[in-house]
């Protein structure tokens, strides 16, 4: 069956990327600095104080064995102890990583459908100054560093009409409205960023499809043009901005940093800056490894999205 | 399926081929994003060469008397909570950034091009083995990369540099290796094959030229991104180091107090930085439209 | 007289049996802020249930015309002024929805490139049954319809098709589909845009015998556009010519073709190698000059710059459509046009064929490639030999190998072990990279299309002048007069040579690429399909090149076509190849002229030909199988109208020798075959 084939042949790509993004990774960690003890107890220490804490760290020992063991404790959740907090590093990045993941949640929730709505709208009067309006703008919001999106943000609607709260840190025991109106002015500059893109590819993809031969085909044939659109071009036009989106998931996860330190939000951005901060490396490895993870897996999810609803690559081609 | 060659040529003289490198420029300089893109890259690039000549007052020096006073005749943007003169620190800003971000750029299109020549141009086991390393480097957003590295290394204008550089590389590699696919099957390197030409001659002779427009546009898009990305981590600390008047360096040693209502120590210096990027980006945007014909 | 007979009786009305009728059509493309004119008052009529054809060269606007019928013109593209009856119906004055119900039931379209035509994320059955929907059936009665609509156009089991998505299906299939949309609505006018271009010969040939059959059925009237004069030959009553946007002859396609009136039309004809025209019976005419500039509107006829009976009062004054009874001619000298003298001396010269050494011999010659683990046999089994100084036609459809015949020779893939090619006696190493110069100057190619195969970055100097200096080794004191030498023998003018390709014509690009072959004085040049991408003005042009070459240096030729005129025309011998076995080899006229292998019957009784002859068609079943999967024994038998039975199923017959030089492949003796044919 074409399709399994498929789904083993991503499937086994994909672990070798991760595979490989383990060693990046690890390298960045553990191979960049030189060495381990100097580089977090800094210049001025004495040498024999990084010795004992290179040896305590375990960072004296064969890189492969290192690295084995690392690997190893990392696939059945022992991320190592943070040298900051002194704990296990694997229940910070599982709490960061579900509050990350409902901040992704609204971003995505509102920007997805805004994005393509504006693209296909934009495609549908091409040329026309309405077109030219959502493309400068969604290229201008796109390329907006978030943290400058945010601050402005912030002073508007935070402290100038005072709308909306600038820290996401709801009470104790909010209900999910609450939480959602506490992530919305941190979730605008992700939505900003991200709208650019998919309304771009929207907007190309419907394009190219009204353009296409099988559109005249189907125009030449007497439909109304409501019908031409939505049985004709859309499904066309949007396949491809099925796997921008999953692309997306890796823009989302680099603005978390800032709009999470930004609004003082536990997520996964924050925790690797805080970690970055404190130089401390198995927090550091713990959550870049994990944000590969889930870009990888996003990935692979819209790739195989995508087979599925691509008719040329599920079915094979002529019998 | 044949293609007609239709029968009817352009101008023929010798003069004409200077037509067409003279025809995209007049292109370009009909489009009025590539156009806006250039007058405001200027302007920030004739500020970052010669801002220290322009700028009115100091931008290093303090002035404990003066904090944070509003914009006012004597300092059109305010000063900051060491009193120094923030206009005159937004001018002289723009010199780091503008320094680091191209750089990184150069250096990854250099090393991008390079590689992507020869994935695409030879293939086989190298292809696939870098392919992979390339969609594992992919699957990290670059300023979370960026912190691995830097704490690693150390922060500094050239590791930033080095770092962005290396990281740009391989996606840069990917769309040249991608143009490169599709000149391959042409059948030109073929004739050159068949006169005994040797890859060498036939990657860099036959094939880069016609792959310099994406590498020049890919580039565009790239040095906004770098600008976008310098700026981000010059915020969390990991950029720009300070004294510097750097933009998002001066928004981040100063964003707690847009709270207190002195949003001049920030929004002037984001009004630069949104200024820049989206300046770049319409070069970018000109660029692309002529050069994609 | 009552209001009816004064309109009949008003010359100027259609008359009202006309199903389109176009009238002073103006056609403009806004191009970077410009107009450029692509049609110029262009005048003609289809009667009812008549077949019209539209012909012309590129860019002459047949495909805007047949847009501007259905009025789907680009954005850019306006009418900016005349008048289209469809049906008695003003279709420029229609309203949106009107226009929409005219397309829904009066008029279709099938054109080129069934593949991209039809679309992808839908299957097909659906989108056919769309059509009946829109005419107000039921889903489930809209599916038995299309059902039946399938098996008009002849495919064998349409519930089956009918779920597949088009992808799926082959290029004659597919073009099968898009004709039962077209003619599912029953249209009084189908239009047809290049339907076949891309097509084997043989599916070619049963897509026009499908529409032919069908519009008897249909009673339909057809606007049929190509470039192809012999399609047209055969499909249509009526003929127009386009030059330029301008329609400067029509009338009934026979008288038309056989006694043109119109310096252009006879200038077209000359340039086709008609009747089975052989080199050694004279060069082909050719049209000097090139086409006027897209948009550009001269003064006076459009075609004078390129006429030799133009003088002044044609190139001050634009000449009107006369009316010669029953057909038309936009020339003052209409009456002079078929005497018109000829742009190009008649007189051929010939290569010396003396019986010397072969320059090329090829035995057991096979390549299998690993196509998803599925062993592709391309080639199989092949064996020629090549005489110096002569041309060798390599004829055969998609599958049959001739691209790998070719890529091998030339080094590009290595054959299977085995295999033996010899130049000039010596072995042929299976990759360039392998063989010395010597051998690497000694065999060249001309490829098909000449914007793939010029670099567009380089200049005509560069790109001529690097295949010296690594071919001919020329040294750089000589490297100049060399370079003119040799564009010189090609006839590209000297202010050429700093131009890029994309500033030249197609046909001046090509004469670039032969420069380029001939550059170290190459024993054997592949050509490979190096008019096909050309308009056929300018194929004459670069046919008759070829020849003089080969005349001046004894230079052999392995012409690979899928044009049979044109095979016939240039080659001394031909080979005829099918799923990468041998069918059939031996001198071209013979191979014309029979007895044939089955195969190659079927194949010269599928080319359409100019002289409108219609000839016994061999109808060939099924489609080309495919090459993962061969028949077993004879791979042709599971088409073969003359299989014997058995046999052809087990055993694969051996290439057995005619007479000298002629041998075919089959179980058939000869004589019988000779028989066979005869009987019909």
């Amino acid at each position: 069956m074409n399709f399994a084939r498929i789904l083993a042949k991503r499937l086994a790509l994909s672990l070798v990327t991760l595979w490989l993004l383990s060693v990046f990774v690890f390298a960045g960690g553990q191979l960049l600095p030189g060495d381990v003890g100097r580089a977090v107890l800094g210049p001025l220490a004495d040498a024999r104080a990084v010795a004992n804490l290179n040896h305590m760290l375990g960072v004296d020992r064969p890189l492969l064995v290192q690295y084995g063991d690392w690997i190893g404790h990392f696939l059945v959740g022992n991320m190592g102890m943070s040298y900051i907090f002194r704990s296990p590093v694997a229940g910070f990045v599982t709490t960061a990583l579900f509050n990350s993941f409902k901040l992704g949640l609204v971003a995505f929730v509102l920007v997805v459908p805004l994005g393509i709505v504006g693209g296909v709208f934009a495609a549908l009067h091409v040329g026309r100054p309405i077109d030219r309006i959502i493309s400068v703008v969604g290229l201008s919001a796109t390329v907006l560093p978030e943290f400058v999106s945010g601050i402005v943000l912030i002073m508007i609607f935070g402290v100038w009409l005072d709308w909306l709260p600038i820290t996401a840190s709801w009470p104790e025991g909010a209900g999910p409205l609450t939480q959602v109106y506490y992530l919305f002015l941190p979730s605008l500059p992700l939505i900003l960023v991200l709208f650019g893109y998919i309304a771009r590819m929207a907007r190309a993809g419907t394009v190219e499809a009204l353009d296409a031969d099988y559109t005249r085909t189907a125009v030449l044939k007497g439909l109304p043009r409501r019908t031409v659109i939505w049985r004709h071009v859309l499904r066309n036009a949007l396949l491809p901005t099925i796997t921008v989106i999953a692309t997306q998931v890796g823009y989302l996860i680099g603005g978390l940093v800032v709009v999470e330190v930004l609004f003082h939000y536990q997520g996964i951005g924050g925790l690797i800056y805080t970690a970055a901060r404190g130089k401390d490396f198995p927090m550091l490895e713990a959550g870049v490894l994990t944000v590969g993870i889930i870009y990888t897996v996003a990935t692979l999810a819209a790739d195989l999205l995508y087979s599925l609803l691509n008719p040329r690559i599920r079915f094979g081609g002529v019998e | 399926m044949t293609d007609r060659v239709a029968e009817a040529p352009a101008a023929v003289d010798a003069s004409s081929l200077a037509t067409a490198r003279r025809e995209r420029l007049r292109l370009l300089l009909r489009s009025g994003t590539f156009l806006a893109g250039a007058v405001i890259v200027v302007f920030w690039a004739v500020c970052a060469a010669f801002g220290t000549h322009i700028a009115p007052q100091d931008p290093y020096a303090d002035d404990l008397l003066n904090t944070l006073d509003p914009p006012s005749a004597d300092h059109w943007f305010g000063t900051d909570q060491l009193g120094r003169d923030v206009f005159s620190r937004v001018i002289v800003g723009a010199h780091d950034i503008l320094t680091v971000a191209p750089l990184a750029t150069i250096l990854g299109t250099v090393l991008g091009a390079a590689l992507g020549l020869l994935t695409g141009y030879f293939r086989g086991y190298v292809d696939d083995a870098v392919s992979r390393m390339i969609d594992a480097v992919n699957a990290l957003p670059l300023v979370i990369i960026a912190l691995l590295a830097l704490v690693a290394l150390g922060t500094s204008n050239v590791t930033v540099i080095v770092v962005i550089g290396f990281v740009f590389a391989p996606i840069i590699a990917r769309t040249v290796r991608s143009a490169v696919l599709s000149e391959r099957e042409l059948d030109y390197v073929a004739a050159a094959r068949l006169r005994g030409e040797g890859p060498l001659y036939i990657m860099f002779v036959e094939i880069l030229p016609n792959v310099l427009p994406p590498i020049l546009v890919e580039s565009t898009v790239r040095l906004g991104y770098a600008i976008f990305t310098v700026a981000t981590l010059s915020f969390i600390g990991f950029g720009i180091q300070p004294p510097s008047p750097d933009w998002g360096l001066a928004i981040s040693e100063s964003y707690g107090l847009i709270d207190g209502g002195y949003w001049w120590t920030v929004l002037f210096d984001a009004f630069a930085i949104a200024s820049l990027v989206v300046g770049v980006n319409m070069l970018a945007d000109g660029i692309q439209a002529v050069f994609e014909t | 007289m009552s209001l009816a007979e004064a309109r009949k009786a008003d010359a100027s009305a259609p008359a009202p049996a006309d199903t389109l009728s176009v009238e002073g059509l103006d056609v403009a493309y806004r191009v970077r802020g410009r107009d450029r004119q692509v049609l110029r008052s262009v005048s003609f009529r289809i009667g009812r249930g008549e077949s019209y054809g539209l012909v012309g060269e590129s860019g002459c606007g047949k495909s805007t015309a047949a847009l501007s019928v259905v009025r789907y013109l680009p954005r850019n593209g306006r009418v900016r002024s005349g008048r289209i009856l469809v049906d008695g119906r003003d279709l420029l004055a229609l309203g949106e929805s009107d226009l929409r119900k005219l397309r829904a039931t009066t008029v279709s379209m099938v054109y080129q490139d069934p593949g991209r035509a039809l679309n992808p994320s839908i299957p097909v059955g659906d989108q056919l049954a769309e059509v009946f929907q829109l005419q107000g059936h039921a889903k489930a009665e809209a599916r038995e319809r299309s059902a039946a609509m399938l098996k008009r156009v002849q495919i064998a089991d349409p519930r089956q098709v009918m779920d597949r998505y088009p992808h799926q299906l082959s290029g004659g299939m597919q073009q099968r589909v898009a004709i039962a949309m077209a003619l599912a609505i029953d249209p009084k006018l189908l239009i047809l845009d290049e339907p076949t271009t891309g097509l084997d010969a043989t599916v070619e040939s049963e897509v026009l015998d499908l529409v032919a059959q069908l519009r008897g059925e249909f009673h339909t009237s057809v606007l049929f556009i190509s470039h192809n004069l012999a399609v047209i030959a055969q499909m249509c009553d009526r003929v127009g010519v386009l030059y330029a946007g301008t329609l400067v002859e029509d009338g009934p396609t026979q008288a038309v073709f056989e006694a043109p009136r119109h310096p252009y039309t006879v200038g077209l004809l000359r340039c086709l190698p008609r009747r089975g025209r052989r080199k050694d019976q004279g060069r082909l005419d050719t049209i000097p000059g090139f086409l006027p500039p897209p948009g550009v509107i001269p003064k006076g006829c459009v075609f004078a710059d390129r006429c030799a009976l133009a003088d002044d009062r044609c190139r001050r004054e634009e000449p009107a459509l006369v009316d010669l009874g029953g057909r038309r001619s936009r020339c003052h000298y209409h009456d002079r046009a078929p005497d018109m003298p000829r742009a190009t001396p008649a007189d051929q010269a010939l290569p010396q064929l003396q019986a010397r050494e072969p320059v090329l011999t090829i035995a057991r010659l096979g390549k299998t490639f690993g196509v998803h683990g599925h062993a592709v046999r391309a080639l199989s089994d092949v064996a020629l030999v090549l005489a110096p100084g002569e041309t060798l036609g390599l004829v055969g459809e998609s599958g049959s190998g001739k691209t790998t015949l070719a890529r091998i020779l030339l080094g590009l893939t290595e054959p299977d072990a085995g295999s033996a090619i010899a130049l000039d006696g010596r072995p042929l190493a299976g990759r360039t990279q392998a063989r010395d110069a010597e051998q690497i100057k000694s065999l060249q190619i001309v490829f098909q299309n000449p914007d793939s195969a010029l670099n567009r970055a380089h200049s005509v100097r560069r790109l001529v002048g690097r295949a010296l200096v690594k071919l001919a080794r020329v040294p750089g004191s000589q490297r100049l007069e060399k370079l003119l030498a040799l564009t010189r023998a090609v006839r590209l003018a000297d202010r050429y040579l700093s131009a890029r390709p994309r500033q030249l014509s197609g046909g001046l690009k090509q004469r670039v690429a032969i420069a380029r072959a001939f550059a170290g004085d190459p024993r054997i040049v592949v050509c490979d399909e190096p008019t096909s991408a050309l308009d056929v003005s300018v194929q004459a042009a670069i046919l008759n090149l070829l020849a003089d070459l080969q005349a001046e240096r004894q230079v052999s030729y392995i012409f690979i076509s899928h044009d049979l005129g044109v095979v016939r025309y240039l080659s001394d011998r031909i080979a005829v190849l099918y799923l990468g076995r041998l069918m059939e080899v031996g001198p071209a006229e013979r191979v014309f002229s029979g007895p044939h292998h089955p195969y190659t019957e079927a194949l010269l009784s599928a080319v359409p030909s100019l002289d409108g002859r219609r000839r016994e068609r061999i109808r060939l079943t099924g489609e080309i199988p495919s090459a993962i999967n061969p028949p077993s024994g004879c791979v042709f038998h599971t088409r073969c109208p003359r299989k014997l039975g058995g046999i052809c199923e087990r055993e694969e017959p051996p290439l057995a020798a005619i007479e000298n030089g002629h041998e075919i492949r089959c179980h058939i003796p000869a004589a019988e075959l000779g028989r066979l044919e005869a009987a019909g």
